[in-house]
């Protein structure tokens, strides 16, 4: 059974995805917006890894041996400037949009289980994550005029 | 003449419910004026939201006093004190601006207008030049006129193409018609100040009243005083003379107001107080808002809110089983944390009962500037005209052809952007100039020691232009004298909606013209034109302009089609006002019919938590065609929570004597006698704890800055501490900080941007003994 590898991936998208939302929200500390956001995000990644916590407990947490390609990496350092925002909003993205559809593939495997615990945490989960992928989307599109057109 | 400085609300004139508020004329002339030589020319207040209507008194070419008129729907007669004393006394003002002034060699020297405007229309000219729209920026205010803000909303959106358009209404306003989208599809105050002579219970949700909007808690006293009080419940974390008199007063921790709000809309769902068939046929969101809320119990949240489970309980009991509730909502919400969220809880309690477009039952979601309404009708504040949803390609076409112009030339590709964010650009040197019209940001922004480097920044080219050389007008590169208020015609919309026409009473001194004058000429110098080469302002005067508006808000919510300056003359009439509502309309929303359906509504709205925008695709999936909208949100701990350095929070806000940064207010003797210099109010527990007296000295000190100010020791609640947030620097010689916003942060809502200026982490310092006695200017919340 590879559930427990994607739980495993899930298990560290999600921590990789917190601990960019924080490096973001340190390194663009001066739109206090994206700072206050992202740390608020970031705390909803780790509640989100806190609730999958019993159902690994329960599959037991594989390394990702086969879809390592997949694995995600976390934001090595967050960059300056306008345009800079913009890139680092964009690489949340696209580890947001990972963690989204490795829900979606736990989501169905869970309805295959008829696991009810884990349709529960999906349940919260999926809704949670679109917002945020919403949230940095509305961002980079006011953002993105200025920053290519009009930044100094 | 009463002396309505110690007596802030005047003579009382107690009335029943469902009965006509008695008139009391009010009115203050300047000592030795004979009112039989006096002309009256009709006008109404611009000296907060409420918009009373008034006759200037002129004498001699000069304003010399007011009165109150008497069949004016919103005051009946009555005038406030800012009313009687502060709205025409600043005007002969031997201070006041009257030739243009320009920066050479780093000082500010006189010259004309012809000058002026050259170097405004080069500095753009070729700023468009090189760097395109997205480098100019307008920050306009709550106090010009509607027909200033319709002509630059046209210029900057039609004309030149920038998004960067903001008022400062974004401070006071933007999470009233932020709640009102989220809610209801569009912007437009569902309730009437009539539903005050209406009400069985008032409850008032962050709203000092008394003394925000006096002639407004006049009319709340003379019910309270009538035979039939209603029941008035109060939240706000300070003993307010709202508190004072309220049946029930939640001193809600700053910070917490969704998780107070959730607990309500829980207990009120739980006791099963709601009406159902009305939940059902006109709303939609129901059970997500049933879910969210259900572990808001009062008992789960009374420690954090500060406020008692059982208070929480009645406060939602009282709600569920009076007959007609009026709710008022104001910045104790708009200026906090998850402002829009916790606003739109209010709309929610309304909704859950049905409780709308009937008198008595309604919503106010207040304004805290006279002209506030006009800067969102007429898209000069992070809107567009005519409450046009910059996210439906058919209401973009609709101004285009208006206008006649290519509709890529309107900026729609996201909402227009934001004063703080304008602000921000300006800093990182993207906008290039920035306009600034009748508001002073260098005292009434947050964290004013980075406006000051902002606008005092070389390569930001600052156009200000106002009636006295403000601590903002003193960092400008040009400064425009503006005509004010009585020396301009034009109109403006209260809070209830009235629409009031202000005549020219005196012409302005010197070389001073109206924001008008100066937007239309700044459009003739940079040639504007429309896509067959027309003028693209084709107006010059007030008139003028309210008829385009009229055309643009034709067939929307805010419908002008039925008014005209002729009509306006003989009072104020509340839009819509067109052939289906010829005298305008009272209330909104009594057929349960809301302007959500796709077209007519004016946004598809926004996550709460993070305002992450609705897409249309998602929002026609909803379905909500017509139906108002239940919105949830959890509440999450603010960033601005106390520390072990910085124990105590913060709340500025406005007192009765004062207006916006007392441009006005401090030129008139008796308002500025009343509270001359500003002062920090300390619970009686904290006081005692840090042995602090009345009329010591503190230092406050935030992560921002740190201000030094007399104490006055109040009835609050422990662990908040409030400063007025009216008091710059221009009249005073002292070098030390004292404005408010030296301490506040850089942080605003997701939803609607509206900056938190009633959450700032500070702690006290004893600096000097004093004398024991309270600093003046307090009086008005003590005692009702
Ligand atoms: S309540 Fe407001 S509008 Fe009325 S007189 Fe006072 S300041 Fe003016």
């Amino acid at each position: 059974m590879h559930l427990p590898v994607y739980l495993g991936l899930l298990d560290s998208g999600e921590q990789a995805l917190a601990d960019s939302f924080d490096l973001v929200a340190e390194g663009h500390g001066d739109e206090p917006d994206v700072r206050q956001l992202c740390r608020t995000l970031a705390a909803q990644c780790r509640e989100r890894v806190a609730a999958l916590r019993p159902v690994l407990d329960r599959y037991g947490e594989k390394p990702a041996a086969e879809p390592e390609r997949l694995h995600a990496e976390a934001l090595p350092a967050a960059r300056t400037g306008a345009v800079g925002l913009l890139r680092d909003l964009q690489d949340l993205v696209l580890l947001a949009t990972l963690v989204d559809s490795s829900w979606t593939v736990v989501c169905q495997a869970a309805q295959g289980l008829r696991d009810r615990e884990l349709l529960a945490v999906v349940c919260q989960a999926q809704p949670q994550v679109s917002n945020q992928l919403a949230w940095l989307t509305t961002r980079i599109k006011s953002a993105a005029p200025q920053a290519l057109l009009a930044a100094a | 003449m009463d002396d309505r400085i110690a007596d802030v609300w005047g003579r009382r004139t107690p009335y029943r419910g469902g009965g006509h508020w008695p008139v009391r004329e009010d009115s203050h002339l300047a000592d030795g004026v004979d009112p039989r030589r006096v002309q009256w020319v009709p006008s109404a207040c611009v000296l907060c939201s409420n918009g009373c209507g008034c006759d200037i008194a002129v004498l001699d070419g000069r304003m010399v006093g007011v009165r109150g008129r008497v069949r004016d729907r919103v005051n009946h007669g009555r005038l406030g004190p800012k009313g009687l004393y502060g709205s025409w006394q600043a005007q002969s003002s031997p201070d006041r601006l009257t030739v243009p002034l320009l920066r050479q060699g780093g000082r500010l020297v006189e010259t004309d207008w012809d000058t002026a405007m050259d170097r405004i229309a080069a500095v753009s000219r070729a700023l468009l030049d090189d760097k395109g729209p997205l480098s100019h920026g307008f920050y306009t205010s709550g106090q010009l006129f509607l027909e200033e803000y319709y002509t630059l909303a046209v210029i900057g959106k039609a004309g030149l193409g920038t998004p960067h358009m903001d008022g400062n209404t974004r401070l006071c306003t933007a999470t009233s018609a932020a709640a009102l989208k989220e809610s209801f599809g569009c912007d437009g105050q569902p309730g009437s100040y009539t539903d005050v002579d209406h009400a069985d219970a008032i409850f008032l949700y962050g709203h000092n009243v008394a003394e925000t909007q006096t002639v407004l808690w006049s009319r709340i006293l003379d019910r309270i005083e009538g035979p039939d009080r209603p029941r008035i419940v109060c939240v706000d974390p300070r003993r307010t003379a709202v508190a004072q008199a309220a049946d029930l007063h939640l001193p809600v921790r700053p910070g917490t107001n969704l998780a107070l709000l959730n607990a309500i809309v829980h207990e009120l769902i739980a006791a099963d107080l709601i009406d159902h068939d009305y939940v059902r046929d006109h709303t939609s969101g129901f059970a997500q808002l049933r879910d969210t809320v259900a572990s808001y119990g009062a008992d789960n949240v009374a420690e954090l809110c500060g406020v008692p489970a059982d208070d929480i309980r009645r406060a939602a009991h009282l709600f569920g089983t009076t007959g007609r509730v009026l709710s008022t909502v104001l910045q104790g919400f708009y200026q906090s944390h998850q402002a829009t969220a916790a606003s739109c809880q209010v709309n929610n309690l309304h909704l859950l009962r049905g409780m709308l477009g009937r008198p008595g039952c309604g919503v106010l979601q207040m304004n805290g500037q006279p002209t506030a309404e006009n800067t969102r009708e007429c898209g000069a504040d992070g809107d567009l005209p005519g409450f046009r949803n910059w996210a439906d390609e058919e209401h973009i076409a609709q101004l285009a052809k208006l206008w006649n112009v290519d509709p890529l030339v309107i900026p729609h590709w996201s909402p227009p952007t934001h004063a703080m964010q304008i602000f921000r650009y300006a800093e990182q040197g993207s906008i290039r100039l920035l306009w600034i019209s009748g508001t002073n940001p260098a005292v009434s922004l947050p964290d004013l020691a980075r406006i000051r480097a902002v606008l005092g920044d070389e390569k930001l080219f600052v156009i200000v232009s106002d009636c006295f050389l403000t601590e903002t007008a003193q960092l400008a590169d040009v400064v425009l004298p503006a005509a004010m208020w009585g020396e301009k015609t034009g109109t403006f919309t209260n809070t209830d909606r009235s629409v009031h026409l202000s005549l020219k009473a005196v012409d302005p001194p010197g070389q001073a013209r109206s924001d008008l004058d100066a937007f239309c000429e700044y459009a003739r110098r940079m040639d504007l034109r429309d896509r067959d080469g027309a003028p693209l302002i084709g107006w010059s005067d007030p008139e003028g302009a309210f008829a385009a508006w009229r055309e643009c808000s034709r067939g929307r919510p805010c419908d002008y089609t039925g008014l005209s300056y002729q009509r306006l003359r003989h009072g104020p009439v509340q839009w819509p006002c067109n052939d289906e509502h010829p005298d305008g309309q009272e209330r909104l929303y009594g057929d349960g019919v809301f302007p959500t359906a796709l077209g007519r509504c004016e946004e598809f709205g926004h996550d709460l938590l993070t305002g992450a925008a609705v897409t249309p695709e998602q929002y026609r999936a909803l379905r909500i065609d017509g139906r108002a909208r239940l919105r949830a949100a959890d509440y999450v701990p603010g960033e601005h929570t106390t520390t072990e350095e910085h124990p105590l929070l913060l709340t500025t806000g406005r007192t009765a004597y004062h207006f916006h940064t007392r441009t006005k207010t401090a030129r008139a003797p008796e308002l500025n006698r009343a509270a001359p210099r500003p002062w920090v109010e300390v619970s009686a527990a904290d006081a005692r704890r840090l042995d602090l007296r009345e009329g010591d000295t503190v230092r406050v000190e935030s992560a921002t800055g740190h201000v030094d100010l007399p104490v006055r020791v109040t009835d609050a609640r422990p662990g908040t501490v409030f400063i007025p947030f009216h008091y710059g620097y221009w009249d005073t010689d002292s070098t030390e900080p004292r404005a408010a916003n030296e301490l506040t942060a850089t942080a605003w809502d997701p939803v609607s941007k509206q900056p938190h200026f009633k959450l700032a982490a500070v702690r006290l310092t004893l600096l000097a003994r004093g004398d024991q006695s309270a600093p003046p200017g307090g009086d008005a919340a003590i005692g009702v």
